[in-house]
């Protein structure tokens, strides 16, 4: 099996990304897009409003704008960015470096984990000789299609402005555009070598999004999908988000679980099922959330050192209970839910100052936990102001999530069974507390317009759709709040709307496994080996790990590992019918039984299975047809005198001499010749039966089988 | 080998124990409903498919009999685990008194949609015992609950780790929402329980789904129902009726009468009697995404159970003029708000009673739909006239004959098992089972017990030379004449002959068992090196003489003759044989090549040695006539070589090279 590591990845909005050769197959393991690149670029200009611009005018703005920009730029003296020294032009979009080398006609299997993993897909899918097979959970492929259209439905904005563009390079690619960059922008864009140019792509099209879909596989939960009878593949919730999902690839090389971002008690997606992941040969520990952690030595503590001397001493199976607890303990969740408190607290101050608050829809299990909570405290602090969420998927994406109970945690599940809706928000919607409208030009959110007001819209880069122009609106009032997730350059992603008068509320939530729990993790599902990320040697006690009963292997990227076999054994499941054909043969100098074995080797359920074929065994004839040990001309003569043949040693056969030939004589019935050597036995007879009768005195001397 | 330890775990059975047979329902005036419940132990592990409730009994005879699973009343240990297919009462109705009366604390699976309605079901049936005939409740509301929490959900296509060894998974049925067929496998035994299924598609339920899988036995359900709900709807059309659909969760019908209304631009309005079918229209609206991919679709732009023309329906409606259609409950008309519209409708021609397919003997429904009554006692004092239409309902589509014969012939198991249905029709379906699809099938009668034998795959380790060498290709190539008559692209494009490559590839190996070893499959070659042993072929060797019709004439010509009869006749001599052998044995794939040639292990070559210990020939003369070739073959081959030495000792060469000089 080979490994390599693509890309590590870049928090919850890039996820990693791997391909893996595994029994003769390339599974390619996430594709996303680096969508926080676009920050190089400038959001469509403040003044331009679609419906009032014609062509012309349109134009000539943006020439300007150009010009401008342009001389500004050929100072070329390192100065703090300006929203000028952005990129002012239809942006692209960043696929990885180390994917778009990659001949997509080599990739057998794509698996999806998120809806991140999803968004870089149609460029694949539509690139020439893409034939691999793609497999994504049924709510992932739901969401991801959702959120592929609506950037392609956001982007639309930018094609209206600067008008569609035919050329395949465009201006701002050329090498003298790039060099006026500014250094910073420049690293962005190109990367420190320029080698990351090439994974810049003109956004796809809905049309590119319809045929990628058309081609991905939609699993259930936990259902085994098997590919091409070799690789069992199934897809378990991982809980960083809805739909989200850790894949286990049975092979009859071994079974692999690869082991995404995970996140145990989760308040909205189904929980980490890592039970599930128990028994695999080989964990790939894909996930890197932790990278950046720098994590409280004393909590770190907390299970390490105290606990694990006790677990010496302590059975088997509390040990077990032990570790279980500690991975389920809701000292995340609450932790978590804190952050949604204070989110929520902000929100209501902002609100009660009179200013308005702008949440970008990023992370579906957050927004929909702040739109039940957000309500909740308006209620509890008497302020009623209404709740836009401006997006043209949102309609359908809040719908959805309530008829998917399958991919929600325990807790929303009971709410089903319990006859309640899944999420409130239908309820709010119905209540009028909570509106949905498709664009922010829509003339019933214009009739409905109140200020203040909360709006979740997208994009979260803050260069497309209805936040850009909402944030223009609001950023210079000092009561109004911007809530910002972490893992984007606040600087950069804020950069076009500066000076900045409103508050930024920057907030980072758990996105993976915690380096304490992935310990006690790794020890409970027992796999024989961990390729484990290089980057997190540091952070896990290496020591601890090595004490376990499985080996680490550290990976790095763009780097590929060869593993050679970590399967012992390969098992074959032999058929009864087979079986019952057996004709053992008792071997007691070795003190071993042996038959021989014959049918049709099948491969299916990623195991191998011998079933008796078409050919039904008629030229092995219950004979031996492999014979061993050395021939006693006097024994054989012997018996075949028994059998009525006569003959004379004519030649004695010499041990000590390794070529030595000896020669036997038949006289009778007719003349014939033995010839025996240390490894091999020549007959020679006139006529069949002869022969035969001679082969059966030797194959009596003879071990065989 | 005194002991054969992989002959043992071939006698492994697998037990089929029914508990109770169910009496079929639905026909004519005799409502009987029976109930399923099945318990089959596989390869050691035990599962109960479904626990219904007798609807016709009042006594102990509601539930199956328990004790046959377990004298002691450990359940626990007797059951690995409990698997209902759909929320019908004749599947699930038993249930919370055996987890909870009988105290059964094992898992029990069902999908997400059961474990929702399913508790809907049971309230209200529990709700119809106790209210209406006062008596002891069997189980408590609290009962239910309690037994819902104890069940795991499991989605469509869910591969569930029971244990160690039981692996179970969810299959579409199509029969209501949430129904499931159930796969169970342990080791290498699997089978399929079908509970209640549909193969024929309706508008808002797909047909059932299900891989084509390696079964065992296949336990499949035999229904039989005559369709009835969409009849319905032409008398609604006539727009003067108002009529009670005194139905519970139905639905399936509601959809279909939403739709209706729709396409007809119906007014009148559908109402709901509040309460538990409002609830369950809740249930539905999140679980859209388990009814056909159509209705699927249409979550968002209109969610199917989000009725347009439905609505609440109030007490001070009842003798509001106009049409409409109501949904009441309870289903039986035994009490609460359907008898009250029941009294005031049923005195009027104009209006409609639709009731479900089963009522308790003693109910309003049961009287009307043993005869028809035109006078009903409420109580002692208290009659109405019932000059209403009655219309007996039966709505979810269950499969009849061919829907099974299709799924058994689909699914193609060693073993089928007949249940839940009547005699007759079960034993004319068993016969052709049988006779057509040669399917070993069991109709068991009730409590009785049913084996099959299980599939059990021997388990060994094979080294990677073994696949290895399972892996090389075996190639045969075969030329075939063109009055083989063929439809083949190859012949039709070649127009003359037809070459043919076939790849059977064989795989073979050694089965190595030690003592306190896993048996080891190997490639024979690593089996010699296990033994620290040199392979010792055994070959047979002939020196073949073949007549040649101008070599004395040769000879004479030539001083010496080996200079005519050197290189270039070698070569000739050598094709000339190879020309022979192919027309003589065409089957086989002979290989000319230069020095000798080749089949399989026979090997062919021009011999001039004259002391050749592998010539034995008794007659000088037929030396002088030919030349020899040297043969050799493994033994393994000996039958074919033989035929191929008869046919040289048959053949005549020619020297060429003579004929070319004398020109």
């Amino acid at each position: 099996m080979k490994f390599t590591c693509l890309n590590k990845g870049n928090g919850f909005h890039l996820p990693p990304c791997y391909v893996l050769h595994v029994s003769g197959f390339r599974i390619l393991l996430d594709c996303p897009l680096d969508l926080s690149a676009l920050t190089v670029f400038s959001p469509v200009p403040a003044d331009f409003c679609p419906s009032l611009l014609d062509e012309s005018s349109n134009c000539s703005f943006h020439e300007s704008l150009n010009m401008e920009s342009k001389s500004a730029k050929r100072h070329k003296i390192e100065k703090p960015l300006d929203a000028k020294d952005l990129i002012y032009a239809e942006p692209w979009y960043k696929t990885l470096k180390n994917l778009h080398i990659w001949d997509p006609s080599f990739i057998d299997i794509v698996l999806i984990s998120s809806t991140m993993g999803m968004l870089g897909l149609p460029f694949l899918t539509r690139s020439k000789g893409f034939s691999a097979k793609i497999y994504a959970t049924e709510a992932t492929a739901r969401i991801g299609q959702l959120m592929m259209e609506d950037l392609v439905s956001m982007h639309m904005e930018f094609r209206h402005f600067y008008g569609s563009e035919e050329s395949d390079s465009p201006q701002w690619m050329k090498w003298e555009e790039l060099e006026l960059l500014p250094s910073f922008l420049r690293e962005m864009a190109i990367g420190q070598d320029g080698s990351e140019l090439g994974g810049w792509m003109p956004l796809y099209s809905s049309v590119d999004v319809k045929d990628c879909l058309q081609k991905v596989q939609k699993l259930k939960y936990a259902e085994a999908a098997c590919h091409n009878g070799a690789l069992v593949i199934k897809a378990l919730s991982s809980g960083l988000d809805i739909g989200s999902c850790n894949w286990t690839v049975e092979s009859p090389e071994g079974n692999i679980s690869c082991l995404s971002s995970s996140i145990f008690v989760s308040a909205c997606a189904m929980e980490f099922d890592y039970r599930a992941l128990q028994g695999a040969d080989l964990i790939l520990y894909l996930d890197f959330s932790s990278e950046d952690v720098i994590e409280d030595v004393e909590h770190h503590d907390n299970y390490s050192s105290p606990t694990t001397n006790n677990l010496s001493t302590l059975s088997d199976e509390d040990n077990w209970k032990e570790l279980n607890e500690c991975l389920l303990r809701n000292d995340e969740s609450i932790e978590e839910s804190k952050k949604l408190a204070f989110i929520c607290s902000c929100v209501v101050d902002s609100v009660k100052a009179g200013g308005s608050v702008l949440i970008p829809l990023s992370r579906l299990g957050i927004v929909l936990q702040l739109l039940e909570q957000i309500p909740i405290s308006l209620e509890s602090s008497a302020v009623k102001v209404p709740i836009y969420v401006i997006s043209s998927v949102a309609a359908e994406l809040l719908a959805f999530t309530n008829i998917i109970p399958e991919w929600l945690s325990k807790l929303r599940q009971e709410k089903l069974f319990s006859g309640e809706p899944l999420y409130s928000h239908i309820e709010l919607m119905k209540g009028k507390k909570l509106y949905v409208f498709p664009a922010i030009h829509s003339p019933n959110l214009i009739a409905n317009w109140q200020e203040p007001c909360i709006i979740f819209a997208p994009h979260w880069s803050l260069r497309l759709g209805p936040i850009v122009h909402l944030l223009r609106r609001w950023c210079g009032d000092r009561n109004s709040l911007l809530v910002l997730e972490d893992g984007l350059d606040a600087d950069m992603a804020l950069l076009p709307f500066k000076p900045i008068a409103m508050k930024v509320l920057h907030c980072s939530f758990l996105s993976g496994i915690r380096m304490t729990k992935a310990q006690p993790l790794l020890k409970i599902l027992q796999p024989k080996i961990v390729m484990f990320p290089e980057v997190l040697k540091q952070q896990i006690n290496v020591s601890k790990l090595n004490s376990h009963s499985f080996s680490v292997l550290y990976y790095n990227e763009n780097e590929t590992l060869d593993i050679q076999s970590f399967k012992d054994n390969v098992d074959l499941e032999i058929s009864t019918n087979l079986a019952n054909r057996f004709c053992w043969r008792k071997l007691v100098q070795n003190n071993m039984d042996v038959t021989r074995l014959e049918g049709q080797l099948l491969i299916d359920e990623s195991k191998h299975w011998l079933v008796s074929g078409n050919k039904v065994s008629d030229t092995s004839q219950n004979r031996p047809l492999l014979y061993w040990g050395l021939l006693d001309m006097g024994k054989l003569l012997t018996i075949l005198s028994k059998m009525g043949i006569s003959g004379s040693i004519e030649q004695g056969l010499n041990d000590a001499e390794s070529d030595s030939v000896g020669i036997i004589q038949i006289h009778g019935p007719n003349k014939a010749l033995i010839e025996v050597r240390a490894t091999r036995t020549v007959i020679t007879a006139p006529d069949e039966n002869l022969a035969a009768l001679i082969f059966e005195a030797i194959s009596t001397l003879l071990d065989g089988i | 080998m005194e002991d054969v330890p992989l002959a043992n775990k071939l006698l492994l059975l697998a037990n089929v124990a029914r508990l109770h047979s169910s009496i079929m329902a639905y026909s004519g005036a005799g409502q009987e409903v029976g109930k399923s419940c099945v318990v089959v132990s596989i390869n050691g592990k035990r599962i109960m498919f479904d626990c219904g409730m007798h609807m016709g009994y009042d006594d102990h005879r509601r539930y199956p009999d328990f004790s046959l699973i377990s004298t002691s009343g450990d359940f626990d240990s007797a059951l690995d685990c409990v698997i209902i297919t759909h929320f019908h009462l004749d599947h699930v109705g038993a249930l919370p008194y055996f987890t909870e009366v009988c105290g059964y604390n094992g898992p029990v699976y069902m999908t997400y949609p059961t474990k929702a309605l399913a508790p809907l079901m049971l309230e209200d049936y529990r709700k119809v015992m106790v209210d209406r005939r006062g008596e002891e409740e069997q189980f408590t509301a609290d009962h239910i609950s309690a037994c819902i929490k104890k069940v795991i959900a499991v989605d469509l296509k869910q591969t569930v780790q029971v244990d160690k060894d039981l692996q179970i998974r969810a299959y579409y049925a199509g029969h209501v929402l949430g129904a499931a067929m159930f796969y169970a496998k342990v080791g290498d035994s699997a089978m399929v329980y079908t509970g209640d299924y549909n193969m024929t598609p309706d508008r808002h339920l797909g047909a059932a789904q299900i891989d084509r899988l390696q079964l065992d036995l296949l336990i499949t359900e035999f229904i039989n129902v005559a369709a009835g709900g969409k009849v319905l709807i032409p008398t609604f059309a006539l727009g003067r009726a108002r009529l009670v659909l005194t139905i519970l969760l139905i639905q399936e019908l509601c959809i279909l009468l939403d739709d209706y209304w729709e396409r007809m631009n119906l007014k009148v309005p559908i109402y709901f009697s509040a309460g538990l079918t409002i609830q369950a229209n809740m249930y539905y609206k999140m679980l859209i995404g388990w009814t056909s991919q159509k209705v699927k679709e249409t979550y968002t732009t209109h969610n199917a159970f989000d009725f347009k023309n439905v609505c609440n329906f109030d007490r001070s409606m009842i003798d509001a003029p106009g049409p409409c259609v109501l949904f009441a409950t309870p289903g039986m008309i035994s009490g609460g708000f359907s008898l009250e519209v029941f009294k005031h409708w049923a005195p009027s021609e104009m209006n409609l009673v639709t009731l479900p397919g089963y009522c308790v003997a003693g109910t309003i429904g049961h009287k009307l739909m043993s005869g028809k009554p035109t006078k009903i006692n409420l109580d002692k004092d208290k009659q109405i006239d019932v000059r209403c239409q009655i219309h007996q309902l039966s709505f979810s589509p269950h499969t009849d004959a061919k829907g099974i014969m299709d799924l058994v012939k689909f699914l193609s198991p060693k073993h089928v098992i007949l249940v839940h249905g009547e005699k007759p029709k079960m034993a004319s379906l068993k016969e052709r089972i049988q006779s057509e699809l040669g399917i070993q099938c069991y109709v068991p009668a009730n409590c009785d017990t049913v084996c099959v034998p299980s599939t059990v795959f021997v388990k060994a380790h094979a080294s990677e030379m073994f696949f290895q060498s399972c892996l090389s290709p075996n190639f045969r190539f075969l030329n075939e004449s063109s009055e083989d008559t063929s439809d083949s692209i190859l012949e039709r494009t070649n127009g003359k002959s037809r070459f043919q490559v076939t790849d059977e590839r064989v795989a073979e190996g050694i089965l190595v068992m030690e003592k306190s070893k896993k048996a080891r499959v190997v490639h024979q070659e690593e089996l010699l090196l296990m033994l620290g042993e040199k392979q010792h072929e055994v070959q047979v060797a002939y020196c073949c003489p073949v007549h040649v019709d101008n070599l004395d004439e040769a000879r004479r010509d030539h001083i010496s003759a080996d200079d005519v009869l050197g290189l270039s006749n070698k070569c000739s001599w050598l094709q000339q044989l190879f020309t022979e052998l192919t027309t003589d044995f065409p089957g086989w794939n002979i290989q000319n090549l230069g020095e000798h040639l080749q089949v399989e292990s026979f090997h062919v070559s021009l011999c001039w040695k004259d002391d050749c210990p592998y010539r034995i020939i008794d007659s000088p003369r037929k030396k002088l006539a030919a030349v020899f070739f040297c043969c050799t073959w493994s033994v393994a081959d000996g039958k074919l070589a033989w035929q191929i030495i008869s046919t040289m000792e048959k053949c005549r060469l020619t020297v060429q090279n003579l004929n070319q000089n004398t020109d």
